[in-house]
């Protein structure tokens, strides 16, 4: 089976090629090659367990953080391997941003929320600018309508979308070149969802941005390219309408009809 | 196990939810309820009913040790008696003089001059303090014929207060009621009781002593036990890899936190005294030994607080690029602070309360001045209600309990303040 994906077309944003990670005797993820563009909306489905989670945890090395996950391979971020040792990993986070499954915005308020990032990274000279920065973050994140009356209240007190959404200004808000998105809306109701597919759409062209998704019409409604992941392999990866209309793979043809997963 | 065919096969009969088995199964659940409630609410009023029996006790039987009986004494400050000049008074010497005076003497002989040969019986030994008090406070006194209050004796103390033996009362019921009825008794405040240390009399023995010796100690222990303790609970949880060494750590930590006290107290005598050579019965070493044995019960609740903090923060900060150190001083530590502090209070508390570490250090000598430093020798105030409760005189009984209302008052104070840090960083979030 043909593990390398086709390069994808315009602008290639990052990278990967031969990954394996293994969660100590496990192998999670079985040589996958992936090339994910500058200005698409690239979307990872796959049954639960296919690794397709874990893979994109290894886009801003966030497994870094589980103690028994071994990384083997090469990935990289406008031509610069961003597993080699002199890379620094904080930096690599804030050009790589993510956003998570279930929303986590900081306990503090929403104004601390997305301020945070641009604080610790120094990009704020000033109380102004810093200001300007997370007006400008709510607003990308078509967030600020509902709060710019209340920026000193909690934001774990914003409803479920909200605070999605304030996790996705939170991570603009540090200027990122790429977007990781953890399924972001297994946690929200209908509307909220499509609120964020809205801001998906907006936010695509600024942001290089990869999603993983559980359902197949928001990965047809958002994305550009598809990737379909079964049980830590690549098994396709194409424009998402093909995918979709013309699957060359018989599993990706089963998955996205509904006969398993 | 094999299900016979025809039960298989056999529609079952619909179930009889009102039937007498029902009801029985109903009755049964119902009284198990009912037992059950009954049982915690027992156990409930019974810890209520001893706390309020331990309180009652300490406060009926302590409150007269903040109070104390005195008797009239017209005393002539005669300056040629007493050897004393006004010059000297009013010098900077004044507290050498007053050392060398005669003080004792003339209190005694305007005792016999009014009260007879029962003066010594009538008077609490140290009378004369009170008598050189109040010449420091007031230099012109000196010369002058004055009425003062002086404290009596501890049996006289002990009618006034209603608790004393019959000996007693035979030896002394008769000039006690004499003097009532001159109207040369009065009762109050023991203001020396709050502001001087311990003394073989216990009509002189006062808390502040020891009361010091405690809020220095659990300084120390503060100091020490906390940031090392939180420091030690964010490595462990934080940043130390998941190994054999750390399960040994972990194991060890728990087991040092189950050690009886006695031993840290052994440790300290060892290590601190014998081989640092630091001054014996030291607040600085007590707090030292108090701290060794806090460590481990801060850093059990300080890795607990600090699990509890959801992974998600971790995962937010991380993922826009906070360092390790960020994630945890702007996020894991504001988050794990009210965990950490509530095992702070019991470790505090139960420090506070120590008494047999305190021992084997020495703080148990007697010591009739507060401490004026870390290294100056001192008691606590746990050893100080042991000390009182072994006297034999009959005087140190209310000492001993009202010592117990201070030592609960200083617990009180503390988890008060705990409790508003707490609450504090609460809000907060």
């Amino acid at each position: 089976m043909d593990q390398t994906a086709p390069a994808a077309p315009g602008t290639t944003k990052m990278i990967a090629r031969d990954v394996n990670v293994y969660y100590g005797e496990t192998h999670a993820i079985k040589n996958i090659s992936i090339d994910i563009g500058q200005e698409h909306v690239t979307a990872f489905i796959g049954p639960s367990g296919c690794g397709k989670s874990t893979f994109l945890r290894t886009l801003n090395r966030m497994n870094d953080t589980i103690d028994n996950a071994r990384f083997e391979g090469r990935i990289e971020l406008d031509g610069e391997d961003i597993y080699a040792p002199d890379m620094d990993v904080v930096q690599l986070r804030a050009r790589v941003g993510m956003v998570f499954q279930k929303p986590n915005p900081f306990p503090k308020s929403i104004f601390e929320n997305v301020a945070y990032g641009p604080r610790i990274h120094g990009l704020a000279a000033g109380k102004a600018e810093l200001d300007q920065i997370v007006e400008r973050s709510l607003r990308r994140a078509g967030l600020w309508e509902e709060v710019k009356d209340r920026l000193q209240d909690s934001g774990t007190a914003l409803s479920g979308g909200q605070q999605q959404r304030l996790c996705i200004a939170r991570a603009i808000a540090v200027d990122p070149e790429v977007i990781l998105m953890d399924e972001p809306c297994s946690a929200l109701d209908p509307i909220a969802t499509a609120k964020i597919e809205e801001l998906i759409h907006d936010l695509r062209g600024r942001y290089a941005i990869v999603i993983v998704t559980h359902n197949m019409q928001q990965a047809a409604r958002v994305s550009q390219k598809t990737a379909f992941f079964h049980l830590g392999t690549l098994v396709e990866y194409g424009d998402t309408s093909d995918i979709f209309t013309n699957p060359r793979e018989t599993r990706t043809k089963d998955y996205i009809t509904g006969r398993y997963g | 196990m094999a299900v016979p065919e025809q039960t298989v096969t056999q529609r079952r009969a619909p179930t009889d939810w009102r039937g007498e088995k029902m009801r029985g199964r109903l009755r049964r659940r119902y009284r198990s309820e009912r037992a059950f409630r009954l049982l915690g609410l027992g156990a409930v009023s019974l810890s209520a009913l001893f706390l309020a029996f331990l309180l009652w006790t300490m406060v009926s039987n302590g409150f007269t040790g903040f109070l104390q009986t005195e008797v009239r004494l017209p005393i002539r400050l005669d300056p040629v008696t007493l050897q004393l000049s006004s010059s000297q008074l009013a010098g900077g010497n004044a507290d050498q003089a007053l050392a060398s005076a005669d003080i004792e003497a003339v209190t005694l002989q305007a005792a016999r001059n009014i009260y007879g040969e029962n003066a010594r019986q009538i008077l609490s030994e140290g009378a004369w303090i009170y008598v050189r008090d109040a010449l420091k406070a007031d230099p012109t006194l000196l010369g002058q014929q004055i009425d003062l209050w002086v404290p009596v004796s501890s049996e006289l103390d002990l009618i006034a207060k209603d608790r004393a033996t019959p000996e007693i009362l035979v030896r002394a019921g008769e000039t006690y009621r004499s003097l009532d009825q001159q109207g040369a008794i009065r009762t109050a405040l023991n203001t020396r009781f709050l502001t001087a240390a311990d003394s073989t009399d216990p009509t002189l023995v006062g808390i502040w002593g020891a009361f010091k010796g405690s809020l220095l100690t659990m300084l120390v222990t503060l100091v020490l036990a906390f940031p090392v303790g939180v420091l030690s609970a964010l490595y462990l949880e934080e940043y130390a890899p998941k190994n054999r060494w750390t399960d040994l750590i972990e194991v060890s930590i728990n087991n040092l936190a189950a050690v009886p006290s006695i031993i840290f107290g052994l440790l300290g005598l060892a290590v601190f005294l014998n081989v640092m050579h630091l001054p014996r019965s030291a607040p600085i070493v007590g707090g030292l030994t108090l701290a060794l044995m806090t460590l481990p019960v801060i850093v059990i609740a300080g890795r607990n607080a600090i699990k509890s903090v959801p992974p998600s923060i971790r995962d937010a900060a991380l993922g826009i690029g906070a360092s390790r150190v960020q994630v945890v001083f702007h996020h894991v530590l504001p988050l794990a602070l009210p965990g950490i502090l509530t095992g702070t209070i019991i470790g505090m508390a139960r420090a506070l309360g120590e008494t047999a570490p305190l021992l084997m250090i020495g703080m148990r000598a007697f010591i009739s001045a507060a401490p004026e430093g870390l290294t100056a020798p001192a008691t606590a105030l746990p050893v100080q209600i042991f000390l009182w409760s072994d006297e034999v005189s009959r005087g140190f009984v209310e000492k001993t309990s009202a010592a117990i209302i201070v030592l609960l008052a200083f617990l009180l104070a503390m988890n008060g303040v705990a409790i508003y840090l707490r609450n504090k960083f609460e809000r907060r979030w």
